[in-house]
């Protein structure tokens, strides 16, 4: 199957400048000296520069090697006016991630107890070159990338990430699929040791969390491992030390803390299908028509936000990313595959 | 007259310890401890807050029976009141800072999720019980108040079933309230009631 994906520096029509702002070459003039003046000021684009206020990590040396080798802003938002980054220490603040417990301050205060190096997966199923990956060799023979992506919550909440990672193509390509490969399963660790939330007994998560893929949206170039996020390691309530990241799907979708990458026949079952499969489905496409039982998905509440500006702006389809990714979903029904 | 002055501090104290909260979280949100949605904090923060004046409300009746002292009947009405204004601000931190004051999504939201119509009609219950917590409503209902009071215990279990449906994925929370719900609730059982003034006899001899 041929995809062709318009590349975010592709230029559309709507990217023709009107007439009338062309011809307004005096306001133009005297605007560039002050974008002359702002350059000075900013200097080359060098991404590290922008995360001067992000906390620095304590990343092993080879992850810091491949961070400092990576493509910086390969991939941008189109409107970036609209899709500011969110901070980081909101970003990092603010999770769901239940292995660490419900609230969303739970896992900032308590996922430092993860030990994430050092780290290993397996990639197993219906692969020809399958087997125990330490997380170091697992990364190295791919280049990083900063992908700047926005995050829709199914919770109605959204960001914006800059994440730092390597495409999950790359590592499906070298595992080798067979035929018979039809889907992506991904699991979380399990360690109740480490992990507080798998130690209560009102869990309703049947451990370990996972999540699923069909190969190609697995493959899709937009689907990517991360590493990192703000030109760092991710923090470990991020799902350190490796995390999907699937832009135009619910956050859920994007499962933390990987070790256990399988190649399956069968469609697999993720987590929260398996918890609530009115709610939640396979899919989880982010999708302003098709509402959560529980609340509307028209909107989303980009965060941060204050008491009296709420942020609410409009959810777009597949979260903004349709032009690279709705051809994937041509005749399937989004209202009964949600 | 030292009596009095004495409960009226009490009365004071517990007005006083039931405001605290709310200053709190309003404070937090005021110097930014709140997290990157405040409106959020609030919500869920007070939503827990009017559950606890709930649960502590429907526990006075119990407490006195066991230990007859007189305090706990004079701030029933005043901890009534206060599950009546922690519920209210709940529904405003939705309708204001999440639906941000939207009519017409307040509107379609309330007809659609099952959740916010059991929330709603436990909000209006507390309503009615709050305007009929007055002396002048007590001696027009006469007889018929305490049933209609009764209905506190619905109420309850309407917020606890509202809290049910929101829970994503740890019952622990919700499990320890409804355990705390459901031991007062069991007091108020005929057979269990009587024996509450029995045990009180014998916790006082000992």
């Amino acid at each position: 199957m041929l995809i062709k994906i318009a590349k975010p520096s592709d230029l559309h029509e709507s990217d023709v400048t009107p007439e009338s702002i062309y011809l307004s070459r005096r306001r133009f003039m005297g605007g560039m000296v002050g974008l002359g003046a702002g350059l000075a000021l900013s200097g080359n684009v060098n991404a590290n520069e922008d995360y001067s206020d992000v906390p620095e990590g304590n990343a092993p040396t080879w992850l810091k090697e491949k961070i400092s080798e990576t493509e910086w802003r390969a991939i941008t938002p189109s409107d970036p006016e609209k899709d500011t980054l969110t901070p980081f220490d909101d970003a990092s603040g603010y999770n769901n991630f239940f292995e660490f417990g419900s609230d969303k301050r739970d896992p900032a205060r308590h996922a430092g107890s993860l030990q994430t190096e050092p780290w290993s997966v397996v990639v197993d199923g219906e692969v020809n070159n399958g087997g125990r990956f330490a997380l170091e060799d697992f990364a190295k023979p791919s280049q990083f990338e900063e992908r700047i992506y926005r995050l829709r919550c199914v919770e109605a909440w959204s960001m914006v990430i800059p994440w730092l990672g390597i495409p999950l193509a790359d590592i499906i390509k070298r595992a080798d699929p067979t035929s018979k490969a039809k889907y992506v399963r991904f699991e979380t660790l399990v360690d109740p040791e480490q992990m507080r939330g798998q130690r209560s007994s009102f869990s309703i998560i049947d451990w370990p969390y996972v999540e699923g893929l069909r190969l190609d949206e697995a493959m899709h170039p937009l689907t990517i491992l991360a590493m990192g996020m703000y030109g760092r390691e991710l923090p470990n309530q991020n799902g350190a030390p490796l995390r999907l990241v699937v832009p135009w799907k619910y956050g859920f979708k994007s499962i933390k803390s990987i070790v256990r990458i399988s190649l399956v026949e069968e469609q697999p079952l993720n987590s929260w299908q398996q918890i609530a499969a009115n709610e939640y489905g396979f899919y989880a496409n982010v999708n302003p028509e098709v509402d959560h039982p529980r609340w509307s998905q028209a909107t989303e509440r980009r965060l941060p936000n204050s008491l009296f500006r709420t942020n609410t702006i409009d959810t777009l389809m597949f979260n903004g990313y349709a032009n690279e990714v709705a051809d994937m979903y041509a005749g399937l029904d989004l209202r009964t595959n949600y | 007259m030292a009596a009095q002055r004495v409960w009226l501090l009490w009365r004071v104290g517990v007005f006083l310890a039931a405001l605290t909260p709310l200053l709190f979280w309003s404070g937090q949100v005021a110097i930014n401890a709140a997290g990157p949605e405040p409106g959020r904090y609030l919500l869920l923060n007070i939503g827990i807050g009017a559950l606890w004046m709930l649960l502590l409300t429907l526990s006075l009746t119990p407490l006195t029976k066991l230990t007859r002292w007189k305090g706990f009947a004079l701030i029933r009405r005043q901890l009534g009141l206060w599950t009546l204004a922690y519920a209210t601000l709940h529904m405003l931190c939705y309708a204001l800072f999440i639906l941000g004051l939207n009519w017409a999504l307040l509107g379609s939201e309330i007809i659609k999720r099952p959740y916010i119509i059991v929330g709603m009609i436990a909000l209006i219950g507390l309503a009615v019980l709050g305007a009929t917590s007055n002396r002048w409503a007590m001696k027009r209902l006469g007889k018929r108040w305490k049933p209609l009071h009764k209905f506190s215990y619905v109420i309850l279990g309407l917020v606890l079933l509202h809290f049910f449906w929101v829970v994503r994925a740890d019952m622990r929370e919700w499990a320890i309230y409804a355990a705390i719900a459901a031991l007062i609730m069991a007091t108020r059982l005929p057979p269990v009631a009587r024996t509450l003034p029995k045990l009180r006899h014998r916790l006082s001899r000992t």
